[in-house]
């Protein structure tokens, strides 16, 4: 355990989810009738930020707008319509029951629970249960394409291992077309002058006065002109911060600059650890490489995990007789085998990797094989289901997968933690709203397939619009205005920051260290974490911080278009919260979902959860760049669902 | 393999640019065509020199932020294919590329290959949506779509709005992104209420934006890697004509009508608001 100082103690507490008393079905209710309103010939005069503009900020953006609220919207893409919401692949689930096969809030609630590994609080994913399903009525209302049965009815299918067909797609483009839904809302909310658009603006600063979240200090990246906002509540929806490591599924652009900068004024970051590692993407070529490409997990449905029973086999796929083929998930798991859940399936991967029976040129990948799904049900259904995919296959690795199986690897996907938020998610700053991957609220410590983007969704459409509004109706909102000090303080920071940047006076790019960061991040607190390896990582990350001040060289100037400086400030923040990470896993000492320590596991190497002493969320208090970070505790207590031991086997 | 470029470089708006030559001599044939600019920027960063400024995001060829002309063509010689999932297998040792971003009045240069295509959202802004509350949407089954409507639709819906249609359209005409999403709506019940004001305002909004009309060549649809059919845009016609020689919705912009002529050319004719 960290030191507490008695002196620091918080002086309200600080850690009070302010989770509505009564039955867990009727929180939200009566959470709801509880909230305060805004007599709506006020709500004009109220000046809403929204960051980000995924599912989760495009959505809240889009009606708070509505509402009648000013909302200023800012993003760092040249368009709304791009925030990396929009690579989703697979689909949203919905506990419509449209399938009559058995599901209900009740099973949804209960399926993400466990798929979470019991770290994740009841009462905020029974709500997310609750609101899947209004969810798909309001996109299907905006003219989402789902797909379609013949009958004109929406059609399911099962995603991730569930037992029923609750998860809503549009071809293999869910999330592009749920995006496009939000944006075009937002859009519409911009026509009617209700929201103003601030794209290729990169927020630097947050601005709290009096103990609340009063603004923001951004960059605009073309001019590189710095500008401070005011508002009477921030929310920031800016999505996860896998790119921490590097190489992830993530967008290059994604990053955590927003959510770090936050959590230095004050905001508390929860379990930084959880970090999801999806099994399925292609594996990397090259040191040049730029991303990892995700080959969506529904391909597991047909496909055959298999590597070498030997190690060093250099023979051809094809080649190799199926007596020397180890199917290893079908021979660990026998009940769910391929189908096993992503954190389950990412470390079987490492396992036989690190036995040096990986395949491909890098040794880092396993083959998915489809040999005998063509054989059982021949090229034009396959074609139909993966058609897209198999062709994308083929056009990143230039191999056919009809011919060869595809090699596949595990790799950083999504991040559970993120900024603390209570109930209405609101973070520890009041004012300061967190929503969608930036917060930590509802995956625990594993977040279930076809899930992100229910959350981002409920969030911004069905809670941040009414918990937001209950803020500025109880009211004690000084006026404030850009002069304040605070703004003057915040913009003078990100100047002298930029500065740093930019005479730090070295001769290598910020990806070089971005990149050592990075592998550093994947090999000592990836997919099996120990004591060692995470101390380890504590005493390498600050060397290699201090080589990139020194080194680090940022052509060009501030006052300009300057990919490099964008680059190079994100990668600053990318430091200190890797120590964050690192700090979280190892003060964990047990495994659940997405956090494995080896030291914790059960005699059949599977997460063993300590739910005596973890059953907690831990959130971190920032205390200046020379002090050791506070941990905090929120207890998480299971009324509902009973503890138990997940078991795929 | 070795690789050389030749590169548009501008240092900002409206100041004047030139190419620059780059060569690149050990491309491998996996690198994405990105991550070969990435090497290359790296090099030049390394150098004191400043790298070049090209916009990527997803790098999975969804999300449309990353263009630029390859050789004259949008997004590379790949038919359908964004530049960012073109790989290097697809060029030969000693290639000469010429790189310059997507031209258009629309579509101001900010930076060396960087183009502002806000134009395109306000397009979107003009009408392209479904005015639906969030809150206010009725049970989602009560809404029936035939399959083949829903198809259609989403095979329109699927534009990640690059703008390689209107950099690779002789008369830099956005037609096919307009008319994707006019048809991704106008093939479903939901976008029926708004479907003729919507034909009309967007197109007034294209032609605000400075995007030229469309005379129906084709090289947006192959440059699209979305796969977007041409049939969008006939169906566009069809809304945009329909509404304005229907009655007219009271909020409809002044519109400038394309009728075709006997002899096959376009002919302009403005029609003055009632």
């Amino acid at each position: 355990m960290i030191e507490r100082p008695a002196a620091l103690a918080p002086s309200r507490p600080a850690l009070d989810a302010r989770i509505p008393s009564g039955p867990l079905s009727g929180k939200w209710d009566r959470r709801k009738f509880e909230m305060k309103l805004v007599n709506p010939a006020n709500k004009r005069k109220y000046t809403l930020i929204v960051v980000g503009t995924g599912l989760a900020g495009g959505a809240a953006a889009a009606s708070l707008g509505e509402l009648g609220f000013n909302v200023l919207s800012f993003c760092i893409q040249d368009s709304p319509r791009r925030a990396h919401s929009i690579a989703a692949q697979g689909g949203i689930n919905a506990a419509k029951n449209y399938q009559n096969d058995g599901d209900s809030v009740e099973r949804l609630f209960y399926d993400t629970v466990k798929g979470g590994d019991f770290r994740s609080r009841e009462a905020n994913v029974y709500r997310l249960a609750q609101l899947s399903v209004n969810i798909i009525d309001q996109c299907a209302a905006q003219g989402v394409p789902f797909a379609r049965e013949y009958g004109g009815a929406l059609a399911n299918r099962s995603f991730g291992g569930a037992l029923v067909s609750r998860t809503f797609y549009a071809r293999g483009q869910t999330g592009q077309q749920l995006l496009l839904g939000a944006y075009q809302a937002l859009l519409r909310q911009v026509a009617a002058g209700q929201v103003k658009l601030f794209p290729r603006h990169e927020m630097l600063e947050l601005v709290v006065i009096d103990g609340r979240a009063r603004g923001i200090v951004t960059r605009d990246l073309v001019s590189g002109a710095v500008r401070s906002h005011v508002a009477d509540a921030v929310v920031l929806c800016t999505g996860g911060y896998g790119n921490a490591f590097y190489l992830s599924t993530n967008a290059r652009g994604s990053n955590a600059t927003a959510i770090w900068r936050a959590h230095r004024k004050g905001a508390f970051f929860a379990n930084p650890c959880y970090t999801q590692i999806h099994p399925t993407c292609i594996p990397r070529s090259g040191e040049y490489q730029s991303k990892l490409t995700l080959m969506s997990e529904s391909l597991r449905n047909d496909g055959r995990v298999w590597v070498p029973k030997q190690q060093g086999e250099h023979r051809p796929p094809d080649q190799v007789p199926d007596e020397e083929r180890d199917y290893y998930l079908e021979r660990m798991y026998p009940t769910y085998g391929n189908l096993a859940p992503r954190d389950i399936a990412s470390r079987a991967a490492k396992v036989v990797c690190d036995q040096g029976r990986g395949v491909g040129p890098s040794g880092l990948g396993v083959y998915l094989d489809f040999r005998d799904a063509f054989e059982r049900l021949g090229r034009n259904v396959l074609d139909e289901r993966y058609g897209n995919l198999f062709e994308m296959y083929e056009q990143i690795t230039g191999e056919d997968p009809h011919r060869v199986p595809m090699r596949i690897y595990p790799a950083v996907h999504y991040t559970m933690g993120g900024l603390w938020v209570d109930y209405d998610l609101q973070s520890n700053i009041p004012g300061l709203f967190v929503g969608g991957e930036a917060n930590f609220s509802d995956h625990g410590a594993n977040r279930l397939g076809a899930s992100a983007l229910m959350q981002g969704l409920a969030d911004g459409y069905f809670i941040l619009p009414y918990t937001v509004g209950d803020y500025l109706a109880r009211g004690g909102l000084a006026k404030a205005d850009t002069s304040h000090p605070a703004f003057r303080d915040a913009e003078a920071e990100v100047r002298t920051r930029v500065e740093k940047l930019l005479g730090a006076g070295g001769k290598h790019p910020a990806d070089h260290f971005h990149r050592e960061l990075g592998n550093l991040l994947w090999n000592d607190c990836g997919m099996a974490r120990t004591k060692e390896s995470l101390t380890r990582a504590l005493q390498e990350i600050p060397r290699v911080e201090d080589a990139f001040f020194k080194e680090l060289r940022v052509t060009g100037s501030g006052e300009e278009l300057n990919q490099e400086l964008e680059r190079a400030g994100r990668v600053a923040d990318y430091f200190e919260l890797a120590q964050l990470i690192c700090r979280d896993a190892l003060e964990r000492e047990e495994s659940c979902g997405g956090h494995f320590r080896v030291e914790h596991q059960t005699p059949e190497g599977e997460a063993l959860r300590h739910d005596d002493r973890f059953a907690h969320v831990a959130a971190w208090e920032w205390r200046g760049r020379d002090e050791k970070p506070v941990r905090h505790e929120e207890p998480l207590v299971f009324e509902s669902v009973p503890l138990q031991q997940r078991s795929y086997k | 393999m070795r690789i050389a470029l030749e590169i548009w470089r501008q240092r900002g708006p409206g100041q004047p640019g030139q190419f620059v030559r780059y060569e690149v001599p050990d491309v491998s044939e996996h690198m994405s065509f990105l991550e070969m600019l990435d090497v290359l920027n790296a090099r030049l960063v390394e150098k004191g020199e400043e790298p070049v400024a090209f916009d990527s995001d997803c790098r999975e060829g969804i999300c449309g932020t990353c263009g630029f002309l390859v050789n004259g063509a949008a997004h590379g010689p790949l038919d359908n294919t964004t530049v960012c999932q073109t790989h290097m297998r697809h060029f030969r040792d000693g290639d000469v590329l010429r790189l310059e971003p997507f031209r258009a009045a629309a579509f101001p240069v900010l930076r060396d290959l960087v183009v502002d295509r806000g134009a395109l959202d306000h397009v979107i802004t003009a009408g392209g949506y479904v005015s639906v509350r969030t809150g206010s949407a009725p049970e989602a089954n009560s809404i029936l779509v035939a399959k083949p409507e829903a198809d259609r639709s989403m095979e329109a819906a699927a534009c990640i709005g690059c703008g390689a249609c209107v950099a690779s359209c002789p008369n830099a005409s956005a037609a096919l992104f307009t008319a994707a999403k006019i048809s991704h709506l106008g093939l479903l019940p939901q976008g029926q209420p708004e479907r003729s004001i919507r034909a009309l305002s967007m197109n007034a909004q294209a032609i605000e934006e400075g995007f030229g009309h469309c005379t129906t060549i084709g090289e947006c649809v192959a440059a699209c890697p979305a796969h977007i059919p041409l049939e969008v845009i006939s169906r566009m016609n069809r809304d945009f004509i329909r509404a304005v020689l229907t009655r007219r919705d009271e909020r409809a912009p002044a519109v400038t009508v394309p009728v075709p002529h006997p002899h096959h050319r376009v002919v302009l004719v403005e029609r003055a608001q009632k």
